[in-house]
């Protein structure tokens, strides 16, 4: 621990004299058009975007838009009637064959199209980037204007792991050419989902 | 890599040999900063975000010392193993020590310019470790034995046509192939296999919150969490600098972050990793390597501000023409020119020279560092301790002394104008540097002086008319 007393006691002697923070809570964006911005933002950087009326309608637009004879696993208990459940206990390589997973974020930013995601909303932490293609499935009310807002709203956070997510995989190292697909899922699609968290389900 | 013993001058003249090549690098380069320009614009509030972020920085490295010590307590309460490296033999020798301990011999790497700087692939290789380079500029750059060109786009330098040849070399593609699309695809295929069969895996930090103990990892590939998330050992890297206070400071920095970099409104994966998985060990390594010595360099210390966006190397008109490999510096262009005399003055004495301190580089800076002004201060601290080139400090001296008097400066100027005009091959030579991609001009007939003496005697007549 020799590093760790000897590296202290340098920054302690160089570092210069104390700086106040700034207030950073002067950057506040109530705008009331977050639904459409997200829209906006999202296929601007290679997202697809569903509105969709209910749960059904996402479930039908499952099918019609990605390949149903492959593997797709969901978290989502509404969905679990059609797709496999993740297991939160599977071996994490066992997923390395998912062609889709449907999840649900907990915020999403209008500003930048990412959606907030702590490991409670992934299933496990391997889903949302070992899957083929993503789904994300977003309450119209939980969408924010600026990152601000949302880390206002996470706070603490109770999660061991977290991640915003703002598209599919991408990659632009071969002479600056735009490939979407790197390493992470080829395509993003959010579900926004109209209904107000107050109604109950119905089929 | 560290053979190299020519300097940014000599290394950027083999660059400028293919004059086509230079002017795509250039033009590349800028389109990426045209990019930052219109997602800079599209924020109101982008000016007092950059002073928010300069503030927070400098607040940073003031409390840098007790910053530390509550992100080590929080981070080992979260079940983090957290571990501190004086250096770069130190840190290699850390990894390796946890590589060893579960008997792993294969890494995999996310893009981490830390172990760059640290040299850690040559170390684990020299003992019998694999490492692999996940994020796929520095995966191309691995296999072509050669380190990164750009901070964030490493392989920037290279076009289509001689990936494609490595591609075809080593991973057996048809010869000729060169579609980005089709190479990346190759790529991630490949890739797979190796994230998938991993043990272990090493991540850089963009951000380590002092206030819960977590840290946050920024790519747009998804290499980093495909590495992490199937791993049974997590260790991530990082510079002491790398600290903010509290979690909301993210807000400021995530939004900065990659529109300066590549214009995108966020990177497309930002992970925040707070604990381990269940099962999973989860190790950080807090890395001292020379920045507790900048942070005592009054002039240099705002250095470590640096948020690695790479917005001053796109800027650069030095570094578009010259390519990052030039500055034979894991961290090129104008922040690695202030960052590199730090670790070795004499070996990099001749960066903070690299630059025509035009100012573009402070002024898309994110954090708003000065760094013309600290380029310009460096290269008085070079002459000064002796590191300057000779024919740099001969230059200097010689200009010192005709400046010095007005009869000198006349006499030279008089010399200089006869050399030009009656034997102009004295010059027109590669003895002299200045007549490198340059024509000399024609001598003029007289000096200014002369010009004047004989101007303002006619202005007088005409007043009297």
């Amino acid at each position: 621990m020799n590093s760790r007393e000897n590296i202290l006691a340098d920054v302690l002697k160089n570092q210069p004299p104390a700086r106040p923070l700034p207030d950073t809570d002067v950057f506040k964006d109530d705008s009331q058009h977050v639904v459409s911005t997200y829209c906006d933002v999202f296929t601007s950087i290679g997202g697809q975007v569903f509105l969709a009326k209910n749960w059904c309608e996402v479930s039908a637009l499952i099918p019609r838009n990605f390949d149903a004879t492959k593997r797709i696993i969901t978290t989502l208990q509404e969905l679990s009637e059609s797709f496999e459940l993740i297991s939160t206990t599977a071996d994490p390589h066992t997923f390395n064959d998912v062609e889709l997973a449907v999840i649900e974020a907990e915020l999403a930013v209008a500003e930048n199209g990412a959606v907030w995601l702590p490991e409670q909303r992934m299933g496990q932490r391997i889903i949302p980037y070992i899957c083929q293609h993503l789904a994300v499935v977003i309450p119209a009310h939980v969408i924010v204007a600026t990152l601000h807002e949302a880390y206002a709203q996470i706070g603490e956070g109770n999660y061991g792991f977290g991640a915003f997510i703002g598209g599919p995989s991408k990659t632009a190292d071969i002479e600056q050419a735009l490939v979407l697909g790197a390493h992470g899922a080829i395509t993003m699609t959010v579900f926004i989902l109209e209904q107000s968290p107050d109604v109950p389900f119905a089929a | 890599m560290e053979k190299i013993t020519k300097d940014h001058a000599a290394l950027a003249e083999a660059f400028i040999q293919n004059e086509e090549h230079v002017d795509w690098h250039d033009g590349a380069l800028w389109w990426i900063r045209q990019k930052r320009d219109i997602a800079s614009k599209k924020i109101p509030e982008w000016e007092a975000l950059r002073e928010a972020a300069s503030q927070i920085k400098n607040n940073v490295l003031s409390n840098l010392h007790d910053y530390l010590l509550q992100f080590e307590a929080n981070a080992t309460r979260n079940g983090i193993k957290v571990h501190w490296a004086a250096d770069a033999e130190e840190h290699n020798a850390i990894v390796y020590s946890i590589l060893k301990e579960k008997d792993i011999r294969q890494l995999v790497k996310s893009k981490s310019m830390l172990t760059e700087e640290c040299h850690l692939n040559e170390y684990l290789i020299e003992r019998g470790v694999d490492v692999i380079n996940s994020d796929l500029g520095e995966y191309i750059q691995q296999l072509d034995n050669e380190p990164p060109s750009h901070i964030v786009l490493p392989c920037i330098h290279k076009r289509k046509e001689e990936i494609g040849a490595l591609f075809h070399e080593h991973l057996g593609t048809e010869k000729g192939v060169s579609d980005p699309t089709l190479l990346t695809r190759v790529a991630r295929k490949h890739l797979r296999n190796v994230f998938v069969t991993r043990r272990a895996a090493l991540t850089g930090v963009n951000f380590a919150v002092a206030e819960t103990g977590e840290y946050v990892v920024c790519t747009n590939e998804g290499n980093a969490d495909m590495g992490a998330h199937l791993s049974d050992v997590q260790i991530a890297s990082m510079g002491l600098e790398k600290i903010v206070p509290q979690k909301k400071h993210l807000a400021v920095f995530l939004r900065l972050l990659a529109r300066s970099a590549t214009g995108q409104p966020i990177t497309i994966y930002s992970s925040h990793f707070k604990r381990p998985r269940e099962g999973q060990e989860m190790h950080l390594i807090l890395v001292d390597y020379g920045r507790s010595r900048q942070l005592g360099r009054p002039a240099f210390r705002d250095s470590l501000k640096c948020i690695r966006c790479g917005a001053c190397m796109n800027t650069c008109p030095v570094y578009r023409k010259s390519g990052g490999l030039s500055y034979h510096n894991t961290i090129s262009g104008p922040i690695g020119a202030i960052l590199a005399p730090n670790l070795d003055m004499k070996k990099h004495a001749d960066l903070p020279f690299a630059s025509t301190l035009c100012g573009s580089c402070s002024n898309v800076c994110p954090v708003k560092i000065n760094i013309h002004d600290q380029l310009y201060e460096w290269r008085q601290v070079i002459v000064r301790e002796g590191y300057a080139a000779n024919t740099k400090v001969f230059g200097m001296k010689a200009m010192a002394w005709t400046l010095s008097s007005p009869t000198s400066y006349a006499r030279m100027g008089k010399a200089g104008r006869w050399v030009l005009n009656n034997i102009p091959f004295a010059v027109n030579n590669k003895l002299n540097p200045w007549f490198k991609q340059r024509e000399m001009p024609d001598g003029r007939k007289g000096s200014f002086d002369e010009w004047y003496a004989k101007n303002n005697d006619q202005t007088e007549e005409a007043d009297e008319h």
